[in-house]
């Protein structure tokens, strides 16, 4: 597989809270990674370096060889932790954003999803329930045909059943050359997406490996591994 | 399809697809499902079917020909090889866990005997 991430020497410190220390990562096209790590571990941080939100830091990060910036921007598609719309706007309104913003952007796949969850498009974003409204902007971000699709927490507000739901429609959406990276601390509902596992923890990287190969060598799953990596916690 | 998390699911997929083979839910000589849609049908990432795939290409129970996709080795000799082996190692580990509880392969038998008269 072929390098799309390369990190080296990454450092970012909030006043004196350091969140990244010294970060080496490389993580390749064609994968669905797992960034695995406790609330506070510089998770957040890290992809918000990735879509180029956070500018300020010490070392390098290229995205297909090119500095993170303007260009690389445009190659990712993002899902953030927290909701990135205003409650007056209605359901239809997000959708005609996201066209005018992005070229990669698929409206037809795009309402394909939200009539499957059960969407309707003159809804206020903010009548939607907490799941819901976590559907919808998976919705948003799985349509654009971007080669980086990032995911911070998609089911972390969601019930079980809707968990389901919403990772069949991330495999369904999942294209083979594309770079899907998925933070989240629930591993038991997602492991089985996975081809990599990045451990991370107080801004250190603990691990970064193939699924299959933390299987065979350790038995034990990678969320049983991530219990015992990350139990004094 | 339920996976083991703890064991490479790529195995467990290897094994689902034997065991299609055996019952002839997949017939030798016919066509396998693409890629995509059986990920999609176990809930698993694509890459891990294309890995289930490459390891039986290479035990020689699946080919693929470059246009028209993945086919299963048109070999009955070598189906019912899986077959048997699938009886001698399940059984066999049957048996196993059995005597871990007093049970020798006599009285094991004996029962399954008795069992069938009912």
């Amino acid at each position: 597989m072929n390098e799309r991430i390369v990190i080296q020497g990454l450092t970012k410190t909030y006043k004196k809270n350091e969140a990244l220390k010294d970060v080496d990562l490389t993580i390749p096209a064609g994968a669905i990674v797992g960034l695995l790590g406790p609330n506070g571990s510089g998770k957040t941080t890290l992809l918000k370096i990735l879509t180029g939100l956070i500018r300020s830091y010490k070392g390098t990060v290229s995205i297909d060889g090119r500095p993170v910036g303007e260009e690389t921007k445009k190659m990712i598609s993002y899902l953030p932790d927290e909701p990135y719309f205003a409650d007056w706007m209605r359901v239809k309104d997000a959708l005609g954003i996201f066209q005018d913003m992005y070229e990669d952007f698929d409206k037809a796949r795009c309402m394909d999803m939200i009539s499957r969850f059960r969407i309707a498009e003159k809804a206020r974003v903010r009548t939607l329930s907490k799941g819901t409204k976590e559907k919808f902007q998976l919705a948003l971000v799985l349509s654009r045909r971007a080669p980086i699709v990032i995911l911070d927490e998609p089911i972390g507000g969601v019930d079980p059943a809707a968990r389901e739901v919403i990772l069949d429609t991330i495999l369904e959406n999942y294209t083979k050359d594309q770079t899907l990276l998925i933070a989240t601390h629930l591993i038991a509902e997602l492991e089985r997406i996975f081809d990599v596992a990045i451990f991370i923890r107080e801004g250190r990287i603990l691990l970064n490996k193939d699924v299959e190969s933390l299987r065979m060598e350790t038995g034990r799953s990678v969320d049983e591994l991530f219990r015992e990596r990350f139990r004094y916690e | 399809m339920k996976f083991e998390a703890n064991i490479p699911i790529y195995l467990q997929i290897i094994e689902e697809i034997k065991r299609r083979i055996i019952i002839g839910e997949y017939k030798p000589g016919g066509k396998l499902p693409p890629v995509r849609e059986l990920a999609l049908s176990f809930g698993v990432n694509p890459n891990t079917v294309q890995r289930a795939f490459g390891e039986l290409e290479r035990d020689g129970l699946v080919y693929s020909e470059r246009t028209s996709g993945r086919f299963i080795a048109d070999d009955p000799e070598k189906i019912r090889g899986l077959r048997e082996a699938v009886l001698v190692r399940k059984t066999d580990a049957f048996l196993e866990d059995m005597s871990r509880y007093g049970y020798d392969e006599k009285s094991v038998l004996a029962y399954i005997n008795s069992r069938k008269k009912v």
